[in-house]
């Protein structure tokens, strides 16, 4: 077989072949030289920087970012526990889908016995997303602003003269003097 | 309502902590006495012929002679007309009553004034400096103020 | 080995190589910490715009001083702020510079007799790299202080020593 230049796609099937042939790849091991090549870019990526760059740390540098300011308090802040609470859910319902995807693939070789099985299946999970959903634990309840209330007089323009309006709660009650 | 027709009301309800007045300028002005900043200044917002409910604007005055002073620009929305109010008081003895209960806007404003000339206003909820930083020297508005050369290291004057 | 060895140095051939290719792409992507302060910031941002256009020289604003290599000091720098801009300079990582914009950020500019409370010069505070007279400077006057930094940092070399 005639190669013109090493950079054909001839050559590079060539290549593939004997290096198959030479170590006894299977397809695993073309996954598996795949996945070290990739991660030796990312290792010549990441220690080539680690060579070039300069290392010079002092405690001003290394403070936390504060826009200037100097930092107060920790970094660490207390989540809503709906975070969590959504995550969970949403975590149990994926795993549904996920075993729906394999049968999906396969169910018509059992006929309606594997059509009832997997209607079962997603029944137990729908009773249990119909709890979730009236517990109100789907609902994203954000927090309640405190509007600050304040007891003042404020003088509104209009054309009644003397009429004063006070606010309270957010409601206001208008009176005439 | 004029000028004078202000200064009437004014001069027939307190008396003599109204003091003098310029009443045929552009921005006419009355002078009235410190001690009784805050009460002047609700009758002129609650009253119905008055309702001076909006403050312009609050300025301090460093007069060159040993005295400093507050002007306090007034209008009405209602009425649509404005007065200017002037208080003074001595470099010795800087006092002022607040009028921030009064209209909110003085709030910062007393501040300023607070911070740039150094007038102590008695009453203000929270009365601290706000353009300069806390633990700066001095009152830059006042006419005899000397820079500091140095502040935390660095140099002040060019 | 002769030219070499006397180029040892300064580094050789491999150094000076590297060097260049290090250099060209630390100014061909110049990352800034926009500093918008007063009115040279209105020039700044006329700049960032489609007619001036910084980010066709790699110049990305970012609002970290952590991801930035150049801070652009523009407009009045109070003595309130200056504190604050050293902080954020000591919070950048290296190889950092920095630009003066405007004749606030280099001398004081017009308040430099009277204002008791500006800063007159941000390098009182920090180390600048290049200074850009002007009040408001035009954005081609930041164009050419960025292309001036580029400059300076063509001509840096790993193993001499730097700021």
């Amino acid at each position: 077989m005639e190669v013109s230049s090493i950079f054909t796609t001839e050559s590079y099937n060539i290549f593939i072949i004997e290096l198959q042939q030479y170590l006894m790849l299977t397809e695993f091991g073309k996954v598996f030289i795949f996945l070290l090549i990739g991660a030796i870019f990312v290792a010549l990526g990441l220690i080539g920087a680690w060579i070039f760059r300069p290392h010079r740390p002092y405690p001003e540098k290394n403070a936390t970012y504060e826009c200037g300011e100097e930092p107060v308090g920790s970094a660490w802040i207390r989540l809503n526990v709906r975070f969590y609470v959504t995550a969970l859910v949403f975590l149990i319902f994926d795993v549904e889908v996920a075993v729906l995807f394999p049968w999906a693939l396969i169910y018509r070789q059992f006929g309606l016995f594997g059509f009832f099985e997997m209607a079962v299946f997603l029944f137990i999970l729908f009773v249990g997303y119909a709890y979730v959903w009236v517990k109100g634990d789907l609902n994203w309840d954000k927090p309640k602003p405190q509007i600050p209330t304040f007891n003042r007089t404020i003088v509104t323009a209009g054309r009644m003269k003397s009429v004063s309006a006070i606010v309270d709660d957010n409601k206001i009650h208008e009176g005439v003097e | 309502m004029t000028a004078q027709e202000i200064f009437d009301i004014l001069k027939a309800k307190f008396g003599d902590s109204v003091l003098e007045s310029k009443l045929d300028v552009t921005q006419p002005w009355i002078t009235i006495a410190t001690g009784n900043t805050k009460d002047i200044c609700l009758f002129l917002r609650d009253d119905s012929e008055l309702q001076f409910d909006y403050l312009s604007c609050l300025s301090g005055v460093d007069y060159n002679n040993g005295t400093l002073g507050i002007v306090y620009h007034l209008n009405s929305m209602v009425h649509k007309h404005k007065i200017t109010l002037k208080t003074f008081c001595t470099k010795e003895n800087p006092h002022v009553l607040s009028v921030s209960e009064v209209w909110g806007t003085a709030n910062w404003h007393e501040r300023e004034v607070f911070d740039l000339f150094g007038i102590i206003i008695d009453g203000h909820p929270d009365l601290r400096r706000i353009l300069l930083p806390d633990d700066w020297e001095g009152n830059p508005l006042r006419k005899d103020y000397k820079v500091q050369e140095f502040y935390h290291g660095m140099k002040v004057p060019y | 080995m002769g030219l070499l060895d006397q180029r040892f140095e300064n580094g050789n051939v491999f150094i000076t190589s590297l060097d260049g290719l290090l250099n060209w792409a630390r100014l061909s992507s110049l990352w800034q910490m926009q500093f918008g302060l007063a009115c040279c910031a209105i020039e700044m941002m006329a700049a960032s715009a489609s007619n001036f256009d910084i980010m066709r020289f790699g110049v990305i604003p970012r609002a970290t001083p952590r991801q930035v290599d150049v801070m652009f000091v523009a407009g009045t720098v109070t003595i309130k702020m200056a504190s604050r801009i050293k902080r954020l300079y000591d919070q950048m990582s290296e190889p950092r510079y920095v630009i003066s914009m405007g004749s606030c950020a280099t001398c004081g500019g017009p308040y430099w007799e009277h204002g008791y409370h500006v800063l007159k010069g941000v390098d009182r505070v920090i180390p600048v790299d290049v200074y850009i007279p002007g009040c408001p400077p035009r954005p081609e006057a930041l164009l050419e202080g960025i292309m001036k930094l580029q400059e300076k940092v063509r001509k840096e070399s790993m193993v001499k020593k730097r700021a």
